[in-house]
């Protein structure tokens, strides 16, 4: 299929799809705090652009009130909330070496290729549309998964967390036009009591270590030291 | 269907109320009463499914058969024992200075938080809400894990946190494909994710979709039942949260997380026709099995201990459950009972021993049986049973899942016989010098409450010599349920 002979809605969420992969792998190879959690609020904000796209051209008023949770709770909220952490804790100069970044790269993309691959008897289902989508938030799912192995602050793992909640949604509203709203309150009510108690953890964690960085969490294992 | 809904009202009240007792033996009779109310509710909702069979609601968000009722009934149950420990236990700690009242208020209040959200993962019939549930089991007692702020506790915290929220999240995404496959069937949009329209058009479901999102669903859930490779968070955070912590999650969280499991895997049964999601809970059983059994020869921290034989037995569980014949159902079903029980009975004695012998460390306890020899005695009969010796009732459902074995794949019997060989040597050359030891000087008999492990353990052993009439009708219904056959 040819991508003019998509629609316009389809095209742009197309394009959504690929900007919000994008942000995935920049968030990947970023190393500031910072700016990771502004590309992470940047994501949630292109997040909540698709659903107000979808509640729109599928005419479901229901989703517009995801696009507002998703915008207040992804785009707003939360990375406000990390920032003034950041900030608070004395973070935002700390610069985390990446060890290898191009190798992380490599990685990323390599899952990117597996989610495709992975997704491919869904294209029997459905239009090339889904097939994309899907294959990119599974692939905005691992990526989260991927960041949040390659880092050892505290607070990069939540982002990655958060992120992985974002592909999420993400296939969600995009393969099935969002989920029934019961169910879509509850996540959200979900994301937000995570997303307080990860500020009451980052104080726990810095009064018992010392710091953020979660390498140092490591008194218990199986081996005996 | 009144029932259903006090059951899930009685903890939303509970809630409200704890979060203003500042009093903790106050707290710890109010929190007891709660569970008792929540009890009966269980066991009128039980009678109603006896004599009715199964229930849906008006709105159709809550539905009980005779699978999950048995669970609720057995959820309020350890739920109600739990706590009745649990009250003592708390303010003998607060009177040890580890815990404060601000932090003896959350734990009740979030006690109360996480039986409401297991008994709503155990009722609603919509798979969406069933996740959400779920993921708020794990935030509820993630600040309980840590109840103690030592490094350790927070250490467990944390990695209990992430590890089960990034799990729980798979699960979501199989959800969603779940959603997706629904939505391509003509008729039911509308009620895309409730358990029962899905299972009534399972077959009209889409295979490829199914077997995908049951993969992500096997995992995210896999990920709370403690199933290898997926376990690290559950023996930390065993061990460093507060002891009736460890017999919740042990006896309650770890089943109704199976349970959601097999709820999923009777759907993609129905849309795939084959044994693809039975093959992969048969894989992870076992691998579970086998690894957690190696792993209790290394232990040196009671509590850890026991957690690593909570994941073998639900590697076993798994396991029977992916065979899926009516016998290996009827087992599992049956093992989830015994098997629930027995653990939360294990680790009340448990926390006991440590407070009589002030650490968790293996080598320190010692000559329980001197010092108070209730404990001693409830430690090493809940450890015989465990070990599935006979005449307790974990034998008579680990030998169902090996007769289940021998008659359906003859060459994996040997292995089931070789971990629970390999168990039963882990776990007695660690309590029998526990037990039997000489006293420590200065260790001296606690107050402790040996009542709720009578009752779990007598309990267990009434099922081992006979199943009364109305369980077994349960479990026969629910291996009809789930098999499609009788196991008789």
């Amino acid at each position: 299929m040819e991508i003019t002979q998509l629609s316009h809605y389809q095209q742009a969420i197309l394009l959504l799809a690929a900007l919000i992969a994008l942000t995935s792998f920049l968030m990947l190879g970023q190393s500031r705090l910072l700016r990771l959690v502004f590309i992470f609020a940047v994501q949630g904000i292109l997040l909540s652009i698709t659903t107000a796209l979808a509640a729109d051209v599928l005419d479901s008023p229901h989703l517009y009130i995801s696009a507002l949770l998703t915008l207040s709770l992804k785009g707003i909220f939360i990375p406000i909330m990390l920032q003034r952490l950041v900030i608070n804790m004395g973070l935002h100069r700390d610069m985390e070496t990446l060890k290898n970044p191009a190798r992380i790269m490599m990685a990323g993309t390599g899952l990117m290729v597996f989610s495709y691959y992975v997704c491919l008897p869904i294209i029997k289902l459905s239009p090339l549309i889904t097939l994309n989508t899907i294959a990119i938030s599974m692939a905005v799912v691992l990526l989260g998964m991927l960041l949040m192995i390659t880092r050892r602050q505290a607070v990069a793992h939540v982002v990655g967390f958060m992120s992985i909640e974002n592909g999420l949604f993400f296939a969600a509203v995009v393969s099935t036009y969002g989920m029934p709203m019961v169910v879509e309150l509850g996540i959200a009510f979900d994301v937000l009591v995570a997303a307080v108690l990860f500020g009451v953890f980052f104080f726990h964690i810095r009064s018992s270590i010392d710091s953020l960085d979660v390498d140092q969490l490591n008194r218990l294992s199986e081996v005996e030291k | 269907m009144i029932a259903a809904y006090l059951l899930l009202l009685i903890p939303v009240v509970g809630m409200a109320v704890l979060s203003w007792v500042n009093d903790s033996h106050l707290a710890g009779r109010i929190n007891m009463r709660f569970n008792g109310l929540a009890l009966l509710a269980s066991l009128w909702l039980a009678v109603d499914v006896l004599l009715e069979g199964p229930i849906l609601s008006n709105s159709q968000m809550l539905y009980i058969d005779s699978f999950n009722v048995y669970l609720i009934a057995l959820t309020a149950f350890v739920g109600l024992t739990t706590s009745i420990f649990s009250g003592p236990y708390m303010a003998h700690e607060q009177e040890l200075g580890k815990v404060g009242k601000k932090r003896l208020r959350l734990y009740y209040t979030m006690y109360q938080g996480f039986m409401l959200a297991m008994y709503l993962v155990l009722t609603t019939n919509n798979m969406g809400v069933m996740w959400v549930a779920m993921e708020g089991a794990t935030l509820a007692t993630v600040l309980l894990v840590s109840l103690y702020r030592t490094p350790e506790s927070v250490e467990a915290a944390w990695k209990y946190f992430i590890l089960c929220g990034v799990g729980i999240a798979q699960a979501l995404f199989g959800t969603v494909l779940l959603y997706f496959a629904a939505e391509q069937v003509h008729g039911i949009q509308d009620n895309a994710l409730l358990w029962t329209v899905l299972h009534e058009h399972a077959s009209a479901l889409n295979p490829g979709v199914m077997s995908i999102a049951f993969v992500f669903l096997l995992v995210g859930y896999g990920t709370k039942i403690g199933l290898v490779p997926l376990h690290n968070w559950l023996p930390d955070a065993h061990s460093e949260g507060p002891t009736p912590m460890s017999a919740i999650l042990s006896g309650l969280l770890l089943n109704d997380a199976l349970y959601a499991v097999v709820r999923c895997k009777m759907l993609v049964d129905g849309s795939l026709g084959n044994h693809e999601a039975g093959n992969l809970m048969m894989g992870f059983g076992m691998l579970s099995f086998l690894v957690a059994v190696l792993f209790l020869h290394r232990q040196t921290d009671i509590k850890r201990l026991f957690s690593y034989s909570s994941i073998e037995h639900m590697g076993l569980m798994t396991f029977a459950f992916g065979i899926g014949s009516p016998w290996a159902t009827f087992a599992a079903l049956f093992h989830m009972t015994t098997h629930s029980l027995t653990k939360s009975a294990i680790f009340v004695t448990v926390g006991y021993a440590s407070q009589l012998a002030k650490t968790q460390r293996i080598e320190k306890i010692r000559g329980l049986l001197h010092t108070q020899p209730a404990i001693g005695w409830g430690l090493l009969i809940g450890t015989v049973a465990i070990a599935g010796f006979p005449p307790f009732g974990v034998f008579a459902s680990e030998f169902l899942v090996l007769i289940a074995t021998m008659h359906d794949y003859p060459w994996l019997t040997p292995l089931l016989l070789l971990g629970i060989g390999i168990a039963f040597a882990g776990l007695f050359r660690k309590i029998q010098p526990m037990v039997f030891g000489d006293i420590p000087k200065g260790q001296l008999p606690i107050r402790a409450n040996m009542l709720p492990v009578m009752i779990h353990l007598g309990i267990v052993l009434l099922l081992g010599l006979s199943i009364p009439v109305f369980l077994g009708n349960w479990f026969n219904q629910a291996t009809h349920l789930i098999s499609g056959k009788f196991p008789l």
